[in-house]
């Protein structure tokens, strides 16, 4: 079964907090970051991990009656919080996903401690059951 | 010009072999992870060869010497390697004694290879995609495209796969007596595994993945023919033949479900219904009646149904009644209130449901509103089965089951 891991950063000021954390602390982040995804994809689990542009980079689009896009700037008031980065894993239970999340959810924050964030799991639509 | 590919015949002929010439490679070498890559490099050689050159002579001894060939380059390198960093290496054995041990023998390993693959050291994930490499001679991309992942993370499952088989330090032997049941019945989980995952992807935009349930199918009747005797064996041979029969009847042209009672019975499949029921009147009659023989006699009294209504029900609910002592699992128990409710009507079904929710395993399951919509209408409670068919559709991760769900609190409107 498959399962998306979301990683949500605070809307804040359009840009992520942290690009103000002193650079050892950042790089500490990027670096288990990057182990963390290359252990899931050495398990054979990973099917996808990404993380995305700040928020002041998004855009919202809607079609016009014509069909063609309007695109437009943020602020995004009422959002509180934005994705900041997911991954998609394939594992044999629920468990193994909760797991994983929490594995994430410990990536070390400002000082190295952990930042025990918040880690939304949801589970990708699958095919149907067999019937009987 | 487009490269030429294999033919059907020889595709067929490529993946029969891969087993037995894996098993020689491995008895040779005594390195199940190497001897498997070796082979799958045997089998691309030959899908790239073959076509332009024609069938070899004697197929089965082309792709043991082109996998033997490889397995020698490996041992040099890796002799090579040892002797860099060990000086002493020259004085020692004799590093080539292990070619000349025992050479090929005609012996089929293609159950000794699926009992290595369905290791209970492996998880289910992991002993599917092995086998599926292993045994059922398919490349790494065709598994990872068939079950939605990146090759890399499919190839990875499988290394790793592979690392814990050699780390168990089994032997590459039939297992004993006493180990026998224990694999042959974690063997026939996974193909059983195998088989749905090919059958539920069915629906959908999956029309390019590799046949799952067909590959079930054909490894299944390759454990059959060479254990005829065992009932569940036959019994999930029947099993899948009987369900893979009304497949073309169960998705409509958009892809959504078709339940059974309301398929085309026309594009059943006769010849898989008569072959399955065939196989499992034979294996019933020997007695020692367990799980996939009872599923079978289940999907065969519905293939032998004319039309719905032409259903024998109260056949099938003794049939759920054995299997729910047999497997103590909820979901038949879901499964016989169905049974119940179609002998004894709907309220008799209802009130099973009731003492079934209470099991901790099935709580809050969707299937269970799904089933509870069900009765209900067939109760003339139309307001009470579309809150359910809503409450289920809402809990499904299946898309085509969340619309058919959905389609049905609309149709009861």
């Amino acid at each position: 079964m498959k399962y998306m891991l979301m990683m949500n950063a605070p809307r804040g000021t359009g840009d992520y907090g942290v690009m103000k954390w002193p650079a050892e602390d950042l790089q500490a982040h990027i670096k288990f970051m990057k182990r963390f995804t290359k252990t899931l994809a050495d398990a054979g689990e990973l099917v996808a991990a990404e993380g995305l542009a700040p928020p002041a980079q998004a855009r919202l689009v809607r079609a016009q009656s014509s069909g063609a896009p309007s695109v437009t700037d943020g602020p995004f008031a009422e959002a509180k919080e934005f994705l900041a980065g997911y991954w998609i894993v394939d594992v044999d239970s629920p468990a193994r996903a909760y797991e994983i999340a929490a594995g994430a959810s410990a990536a070390p924050g400002k000082g190295g401690a952990p930042l025990n964030m918040p880690i939304e799991v949801r589970e990708v639509m699958s095919a149907p059951p067999v019937e009987v | 010009m487009t490269t030429p590919r294999l033919d059907a015949h020889a595709e067929s002929l490529l993946r029969e072999l891969a087993p037995q010439v894996l098993g020689s490679t491995i008895r040779r070498f005594k390195d199940f992870a190497a001897s498997e890559d070796a082979v799958q490099e045997a089998l691309a050689a030959a899908s790239a060869q073959w076509p332009k050159e024609g069938l070899p002579e004697n197929p089965r001894g082309w792709l043991i010497q082109v996998a033997t060939r490889r397995m020698t380059d490996v041992m040099r390198s890796e002799i090579a390697r040892r002797e860099r960093e060990d000086a002493n290496a020259r004085t020692k054995a004799d590093p080539w004694s292990k070619f000349r041990a025992e050479g090929t023998t005609e012996r089929d390993d293609t159950l000794v290879l699926l009992f290595m693959c369905c290791h209970p050291a492996l998880t289910a994930s992991s002993a599917i995609a092995l086998t599926l490499r292993a045994v059922g001679g398919l490349t790494t991309s065709e598994i990872a495209n068939a079950f939605l992942v990146p090759e890399s993370t499919m190839a990875q499952r499988i290394s790793r796969a592979k690392q814990t088989v050699k780390a168990s330090r089994d032997p590459f032997r039939m297992p004993t007596k006493r180990e026998h049941a224990q694999r042959l019945s974690s063997v026939l989980h996974t193909l059983y595994l195998v088989f749905n995952e090919g059958y539920t992807s069915s629906a959908g935009a999956a029309l390019h993945r590799v046949e799952l349930s067909s590959e079930a199918i054909r490894l299944m009747r390759a454990i059959y023919r060479r254990l005829p005797h065992d009932p569940e064996v036959a019994g999930l041979l029947a099993l899948m033949l009987l369900t893979d029969a009304r497949r073309p009847a169960r998705c409509g042209p958009d892809g959504e479900l078709i339940p059974l009672d309301k398929q085309d019975r026309q594009l059943w499949n006769r010849e898989a219904i008569v072959e399955g029921v065939g196989l499992l009147s034979r294996t019933l009659s020997k007695g020692a009646v367990g799980p996939y023989q009872l599923q079978a006699a289940i999907a065969a009294v519905h293939d032998e149904a004319a039309t719905p209504d032409d259903t024998d029900w109260p056949q099938i609910l003794a049939l759920y009644t054995l299997l729910e002592r047999m497997s103590e699992n909820p979901m038949v128990s879901l499964n016989r209130a169905i049974a119940v409710a179609m002998v004894q009507g709907p309220a008799a079904g209802l009130e099973l449901l009731d003492h079934l929710e209470s099991d901790a395993r099935i709580t809050g399951h969707y299937r269970v509103d799904a089933v509870r919509a069900h009765l209900l209408e067939k109760a003339g409670d139309h307001q009470a089965a579309i809150a359910h068919y809503t409450k289920a559709a809402g809990k499904t991760t299946s898309i085509p089951e969340r619309d058919y769900l959905l389609s049905q609190a609309t149709r009861v409107k």
